[in-house]
């Protein structure tokens, strides 16, 4: 695997005043938000809060209204209207796991993950394949190349989402709630599967509710509310140290549910 | 005059079954598979974001859905010719004009099935990298072909017997045929009814046929397990 060793304190992603609304109603009020090299990123906040558009505009699944997104060198000033082709060069960047995984139904395993860089990257199916497999064996998926997505359980389902952004080569990897849908017993593998991921250097931006996940894998915490983020910074201080009101008590309400609020 | 000449309906059986399975039936076949090409270029086209596309995929449409199937098949056999000074064999104009009303009615299920692919399948097509066009061919279409299987048979089967309406442009096929055999004897009503039969029959299997292949489909890969 790539695992992008140089320089650690590079800035891989850089987002500037992230404008976006949905009719009258602003989920990304200004946010600016940097991403270092190689470390592992954990946005949270309820539902609404913006976590989730935010990460979509990184992979270009939505359209901010206005702010800036680079990736390295490549740039994109969405004030400008950005075409297909210049948002492209951004995306190629990016490898991105959905919450329900959104699996291809009528391919196999194999071919869910060598499609994006057989037809996309254009590298030869031989080195796909070998490479799909490999990725199939460490993520404990071995020998079910040929098995399609619905014969497999959802955290397998997830697992193969996880290999298919992978195989993209991508600089930086998304993960839109990667847990959520998923029965209880088999979010660990999950989880392990990332922070096997986060130990061997990807650079990661993952949106969740696994609070055992931040503390033990990020290295950065950002709390979005509103459309803003509210606090960040590493995680202990996020997390057990918040300074904002509202920090304190979404979290309160995560690791506490029942209680009277 | 007796309804039903059961020496008649026995000499007409032979002919009718022979026409029936070498004209009327390649020829659904040939328009179908015609129009289907057709009828993905025609959804495409109105789901088009482009406005040119969509006009003309909305306009044709509009016009094979809005006018009748006997005035499709009569303006190629008698106007073109007249236009164009080009004399189009029978059962060519036949299949023509079957092709582009099969075109316009499977277009319109054909675009349905691509709308009903859900969202999430867009998405992953585009972050891995995939264009538009590579995501439609590649993702959305066979999916949408999957959904498209019940609604396409059936208009195939009722393309099958919508051929007996070329025997108005000079197409023998069965229903004509039929017409020919009983003209002499004028027991019109005992060779539609054989004819009928023998409709019944060839379509009957191709009933059988689209349950197969959406059990077949369905266990090949089941659309609701995402």
């Amino acid at each position: 695997m790539e695992t992008d060793a140089t320089g650690e304190s590079d800035v891989l992603l850089q987002v500037n005043d992230l404008h976006k609304a949905f009719g009258d109603q602003e989920v990304l009020k200004n946010v600016s938000f940097q991403v270092l090299q190689g470390t592992v990123s954990v946005l949270i906040g309820p539902s609404g809060s913006g976590k989730t558009t935010l990460l979509r505009s990184i992979a270009g699944l939505e359209v901010p209204d206005a702010g800036t997104i680079a990736i390295d060198s490549v740039r994109v000033d969405y004030a400008q209207h950005p075409g297909e082709k210049q948002l492209r060069k951004l995306t190629a960047k990016i490898g991105f796991v959905f919450q329900q995984h959104n699996l291809f139904p009528h391919m196999t395993v194999l071919e869910n993950i060598t499609e994006g860089p057989i037809v996309a990257q254009h590298r030869s199916p031989e080195e796909a394949d070998t490479e799909a497999i490999a990725l199939l064996a460490q993520f404990g998926l071995q020998g079910r190349e040929e098995s399609r997505p619905h014969e497999l359980s959802g955290g397998q389902q997830q697992r193969v989402g996880i290999a298919r952004a992978v195989a993209l080569h991508p600089r930086l990897l998304l993960f839109d709630e990667p847990t959520s849908a998923l029965d209880p017993e088999v979010v660990s593998d999950v989880l392990t599967v990332m922070r096997d991921l986060a130990d061997d250097g990807w650079t990661m931006v993952v949106v969740t509710h696994e609070m055992a996940f931040a503390r033990q894998v990020a290295d950065h915490v950002a709390f979005l509310d509103g459309g803003v983020i509210v606090e960040q910074g590493k995680p202990e201080n996020v997390l057990e140290h918040p300074q904002e009101a509202r920090t304190q008590e979404f979290l309160s309400r995560i690791l506490n549910p029942l209680a009277a609020h | 005059m007796q309804i039903f000449d059961r020496p008649l309906a026995s000499s007409s059986w032979w002919p009718l079954v022979l026409k029936g399975v070498t004209t009327s039936l390649p020829m659904a076949v040939i328009s179908f598979a015609i129009g289907l090409v057709l009828a993905v270029l025609v959804a495409v086209a109105k789901l088009s974001h482009s406005a040119i596309p969509k006009a003309i995929g909305t306009a044709f449409v509009s016009i094979i859905r809005g006018t009748p199937l006997l005035i499709q098949l009569y303006l190629p056999f008698y106007v073109l010719p007249a236009l164009t000074g080009v004399t189009v064999p029978p059962l060519v104009s036949a299949v023509l004009a079957l092709s582009l009303n099969v075109a316009g009615y499977a277009g319109e299920t054909i675009r349905g099935s691509i709308i009903s692919v859900p969202a999430g399948q867009w998405e992953a097509a585009h972050t891995i990298g995939l264009n538009r066009i590579q995501s439609m061919r590649r993702i959305i279409l066979p999916q949408a072909l999957r959904l498209s299987v019940a609604p396409l048979a059936n208009t195939f089967i009722g393309l099958v017997k919508d051929t007996s309406l070329t025997s108005i442009v000079m197409v023998t096929e069965m229903l004509r045929t039929a017409q020919e055999i009983a003209t002499p004897t004028y027991e019109f009503t005992t060779v539609y009814i054989v004819a009928a039969v023998i409709y019944w029959i060839i379509c009957t299997p191709l009933s059988f046929g689209q349950q197969r292949l959406e059990t077949y489909l369905g266990r090949k890969y089941d659309s609701n397990a995402r």
